[in-house]
C-alpha cells in the first residue's frame, strides 16, 4: 500500500467548483468539503484547476540512438512538468521500435524513470522502410501492451502495406497512426507551400501532400472497418475531409499540436530553424480552422509531437536543419492561450481533448494498460495536474527539462503554470519543480512492483480496501 | 541604408538610386589608366562561396580590389553544407579574422540571413538557393537604365524559370521598387502557386508579351527540371518559351534583351538573338563590377573614408 496520501484543499476540477480532493492508496480516495485526514499532506490548491493527468498521443523521446538529444528520463520528466501522465513514445528511434524487445526497453526505461507512463509506439513497418509490416502481434502481446502503432516521421504512403495494417491490427484492438505526408508531392520540401514560401525561395510543402494521404486513408479505414488515427493535422482541407469521414460513422480520430494551434508560416520569414517542422506551419486560415475543429471535437485531441534536437541540428542553414519542435512542458500553456483564453474551449473541453480522448485512443484503459483519463472522482485513479491559469511568464528554453532547446516559444509570454502532478497518488511535480526521481535508486523489487502497477493502473500491493 | 544587402526588398528608392548613380561614377574609374580608388584601403572583404560560380566571384573580387580592400577568398564549394564545418563555425572564423564584409554565395535559400546574425561586418548576398541575388538586379536595372535611360515605367518581361530563380525574385522586388512593370512568363509548372501576391503581373504566353515589352530578360533553364517533370522536353521549352528570331520580331525596335547568365544557347535563347547588337549580355558583365564596387563602397562607408 502506498505511504503517502495527499489532502488538496480546494481546486477547481475541470474549472467547476473548488472542492478538496484526498488522495489514497493511489487512488482519488474523497472529494468535498474535507477536514484533516490522518497523515495526509496538504495542498493548497485554491484558484489552481484540477485536471485529470494529461496524456500525450505524439512524443519522440529519441531513446535509444539520440541520447544527446533526449533520453526517456529527460524527456518524461519534461512531461511531467508539463502535466502529461502518460507519453506514447514514437517509434522512430535507433533502432527503431519494431519489435518485441525494443519497445519492452523504452516501457521499462520509462518505469525506471518513474515521471510518468510511458507506452512505446510500435513501428508499423520493419525498420520503418515501408516495404514490409513489422511484427505488430508480437508487439501487441509483449509487456509493453503496444496498441498504437505509427511510422511516424514517415508515412505509410504504400496504399496496400496501410490497408493490410489497419486491417491485421484489428485483431487486438490497435490503431494505425497516420502521419500523412504524400512523399512524392513534399520531395526536398522545407514550409507551408504558399505565398511566404514563394518570396523566401523555400521548396514548398502543399496542403494537398497532407490532404490526399487522410482522404485515401479514411476511405482505407471504411473499408476495412479499422481504426485509423492521423497525426497533426496542419491544414482547413485536412478538417473539412476528417469531419466528412466523422460524419459516415467511420472510426477516424485525429490529433493538433500546440504549435499548429497558434504559430504561422510567416515566422519563416527569419530563416531560424526553430520555426522548421513536419508538418510545417501553415496559415492565420488554417490555424483558425484547426481551433474551430478541437473546440467542436473534430479534431478528437491535441498531441505536442515533442521532437528533440540537439543544437548542432538546429543551428544550421534552413535547408540543413533538422524537422520539430519541442512542446511538452508548454503544451498546456499555449493551449490555453489558443483554446481557453479565446473562449473557444473551457477547461472541462481541456480535460476531455488533452486527457479523456487521447487515452482512449490510446487504449489506456486499465485493462493490461494503466488507467488515464477519468474523470476526477473518487475511484480514478489520482493522476492529475494542478494548474494555475492565472500565471503568466516568459518561456525560457533554459528552464526546460527537456535535454533540448529547440522551442518556439522561447521568448514568448505564455499564460499558465504547471504546480503540481501527480502519478498514482504519488506527486512528481510540486510548487512547479520536478520531484527527485528514485529510479535509478529503487530496488529491484521496487522496479517489479512498479512495472506491474504500469500495467493496471492501480499502485502495488493488496487492493484497496473499498 | 542597411548595414547588410540580403534582399533587394531591404532597398528603399533612394537607396537603390544612390547604388546606381554610385555606380555610374564609379564606371569612370574603369576608363582611367590607373584604375584603382584608395577607398577601402585597410578594409578586409571576405568572398564565401559554397556555390561554384567563378564569374560572380571575380566581379566581387575585381570590385574589391578596385577599392583597394584586402581580399580573402574563402571557397568551400564541393564541401556540401551537411558535411564539413559548420556555417556558424565558419562565421565565427571569419569574425575572427576581422571581415569587414562577406560576400556569401550558398545553395541555400536564406543563408546570407543566418549568416547575418553571426558577424558583425556586413554581409551581401551573391546568390542564396532560390531565394534572391540583389546585386544582379542592381546590375540588371543598371544595364536598363544606361541603354534605354530611365527605369519609370519601363516594362520589363522576365521569361523562364522563376520558380527556382533567385534573379527574378530580386528583379521583380527591385524593378517595383524603382517604378518599372515586371511581367513574368513561364510555363504554369515554374510560376510559383502565390505568384498572384507578387507585385507583377504573370501569364503563360510570350508571343502575347512581347509587342508590349521594353526589356525582355531570359532565365536560364535547368535539363533537370525535365526530369521532375515542370516540362515535357527540352525541345518543346525551347519552342514554347525561347527566344529566336522570329520572337526578337515581335519586340518594339527599341527594346533590349537581357541574361544573367551562364546561358544555354539554343535552349532559352538562340545564339544569333544572344549576339544581337539588342542582347546586352557582355555589357551586364562589365556592369556587375561597377555596380559591386558601389554596393561595397556604400556598405562599408567608403564616402566617410574618403572625406
Ligand atoms: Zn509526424
Amino acid at each position: 500500500m502506498s505511504e503517502s496520501a495527499w489532502l488538496i484543499k480546494s481546486a477547481s476540477p475541470a474549472g467547476g467548483p473548488a472542492t478538496d480532493l484526498l488522495l489514497r492508496d493511489g487512488q482519488i480516495a474523497d472529494m468535498g468539503a474535507l477536514g484533516a485526514a490522518d497523515g495526509a499532506r496538504v495542498i493548497d490548491a485554491a484558484g489552481l484547476i484540477a485536471l485529470p493527468g494529461l496524456v500525450d498521443l505524439h512524443t519522440h523521446l529519441r531513446e535509444p540512438g539520440r541520447e544527446d538529444a533526449e533520453t526517456v528520463e529527460t524527456g518524461t520528466a519534461a512531461a511531467a512538468l508539463g502535466g502529461f501522465t502518460a507519453v506514447h513514445a514514437m517509434a522512430n528511434t535507433e533502432p527503431a521500435a519494431d519489435t518485441a524487445g525494443v519497445v519492452e526497453q523504452i516501457w521499462r526505461l520509462g518505469v525506471r524513470a518513474g515521471y510518468c507512463d510511458v507506452r512505446p509506439v510500435g513501428a508499423v513497418t520493419a525498420g520503418l522502410a515501408g516495404s514490409q509490416l513489422a511484427e505488430l502481434g508480437a508487439m501487441a502481446d509483449s509487456r509493453a501492451r503496444v496498441r498504437v502503432y505509427s511510422d511516424d516521421g514517415r508515412c505509410v504512403s504504400d496504399a496496400v502495406l496501410m490497408r493490410r495494417a489497419l486491417e491485421y491490427v484489428k485483431a487486438f484492438d490497435g490503431v494505425i497512426a497516420q502521419h500523412a505526408q504524400e512523399p512524392r508531392l513534399t520531395d526536398g520540401a522545407q514550409m507551408n507551400e504558399g505565398e511566404v514560401s514563394g518570396r523566401l525561395g523555400l521548396t514548398g510543402w502543399p496542403a494537398v501532400a497532407e490532404e490526399a494521404i487522410i482522404a485515401r486513408d479514411c476511405l482505407l479505414a471504411a473499408h476495412v472497418d479499422s481504426a485509423l488515427h492521423i497525426c497533426h493535422v496542419s491544414t482547413a482541407g485536412s478538417v473539412e475531409i476528417i469531419r466528412w469521414a466523422k460524419s459516415k460513422g467511420w472510426r477516424v480520430t485525429a490529433e493538433v499540436t500546440p504549435h499548429h494551434l497558434l504559430l504561422t508560416d510567416e515566422l519563416a520569414e527569419t530563416y531560424d530553424p526553430v520555426y522548421k517542422v513536419n508538418p510545417p506551419l501553415r496559415t492565420k486560415a488554417d490555424v483558425a480552422a484547426l481551433r474551430a475543429a478541437l473546440a467542436d471535437g473534430t479534431i478528437d485531441c491535441v498531441a505536442t509531437d515533442h521532437a528533440p534536437h540537439s543544437v548542432e541540428d538546429k543551428e544550421t542553414e534552413w535547408q540543413v536543419a533538422a524537422f520539430g519542435m519541442t512542446g511538452l512542458e508548454t503544451a498546456l500553456r499555449v493551449v490555453q492561450a489558443a483554446m481557453v483564453d479565446t473562449g473557444l474551449l473551457d477547461w472541462a473541453g481541456v480535460a476531455d481533448r488533452m486527457s479523456v480522448r487521447p487515452a482512449a485512443i490510446g487504449r489506456l484503459t486499465g485493462q493490461g494498460a494503466p488507467l488515464h483519463g477519468r474523470p476526477l472522482q473518487p475511484g480514478s485513479p489520482a493522476n492529475l495536474v494542478l494548474y494555475d491559469p492565472a500565471a503568466r511568464s516568459v518561456v525560457s528554453p533554459a528552464a526546460h527539462a527537456s535535454r533540448s532547446r529547440n522551442t518556439p516559444f522561447a521568448r514568448m509570454e505564455l499564460p499558465g503554470s504547471v504546480q503540481a502532478t501527480f502519478l498514482r497518488g504519488e506527486p512528481v511535480v510540486l510548487g512547479g519543480k520536478l520531484v527527485a526521481s528514485d529510479g535509478q535508486a529503487a530496488s529491484d523489487s521496487q522496479l517489479a512492483a512498479r512495472e506491474r502497477q504500469s500495467q493496471r493502473g492501480q499502485p502495488a500491493g493488496p487492493e484497496p480496501v473499498r | 541604408m542597411n548595414r547588410h544587402l540580403i534582399s533587394a526588398a531591404d532597398l528603399s528608392r533612394d537607396d537603390a538610386l544612390l547604388i546606381l548613380d554610385t555606380a555610374d561614377e564609379l564606371a569612370q574609374v574603369a576608363d582611367r589608366p590607373i584604375r584603382k580608388l584608395p577607398t577601402l584601403r585597410g578594409r578586409t572583404v571576405v568572398n564565401l562561396f559554397y556555390e561554384d560560380s567563378t564569374r560572380t566571384r571575380i566581379s566581387f573580387e575585381a570590385a574589391a580590389k578596385r577599392l583597394s580592400a584586402d581580399v580573402i577568398n574563402f571557397s568551400a564549394k564541393g564541401s556540401s553544407v551537411a558535411k564539413g564545418e559548420s556555417l556558424k563555425d565558419t562565421a565565427l572564423t571569419l569574425e575572427a579574422m576581422g571581415a569587414d564584409a562577406v560576400v556569401i554565395r550558398h545553395s541555400a535559400s536564406g543563408a546570407p540571413h543566418r549568416l547575418a546574425g553571426w558577424v558583425r561586418g556586413s554581409v551581401v548576398n551573391a546568390g542564396d538557393g532560390q531565394h534572391e541575388h540583389p546585386t544582379q538586379a542592381l546590375l540588371d536595372a543598371f544595364t536598363m537604365r544606361r541603354r534605354l535611360g530611365r527605369l519609370d515605367g519601363l516594362r520589363v518581361t522576365i521569361v523562364g524559370d522563376v520558380l527556382h530563380s533567385r534573379v527574378a525574385r530580386s528583379n521583380v522586388l527591385l524593378l517595383r521598387t524603382l517604378g518599372a512593370e515586371v511581367t513574368l512568363v513561364a510555363p504554369p509548372t515554374l510560376l510559383p502557386v502565390a505568384v498572384g501576391s507578387w507585385p507583377c503581373d504573370s501569364g503563360y504566353d510570350l508571343d502575347a508579351a512581347l509587342p508590349k515589352t521594353d526589356v525582355v530578360m531570359m532565365l536560364r533553364v535547368q535539363a533537370e527540371r525535365m526530369n521532375a517533370a515542370y516540362f515535357p522536353t527540352v525541345r518543346e521549352y525551347s519552342r514554347r518559351y525561347g527566344l529566336d528570331d522570329r520572337r526578337l520580331a515581335l519586340l518594339p525596335e527599341h527594346a533590349i534583351v537581357m541574361h544573367p547568365g551562364p546561358m544555354n544557347r539554343g535552349v532559352e535563347i538562340a545564339a544569333d538573338v544572344a549576339d544581337s547588337p539588342r542582347s546586352t549580355i557582355v555589357e551586364q558583365v562589365a556592369n556587375g563590377v561597377s555596380i559591386r564596387m558601389a554596393v561595397l563602397y556604400l556598405l562599408l562607408g567608403g564616402a566617410e573614408a574618403a572625406r
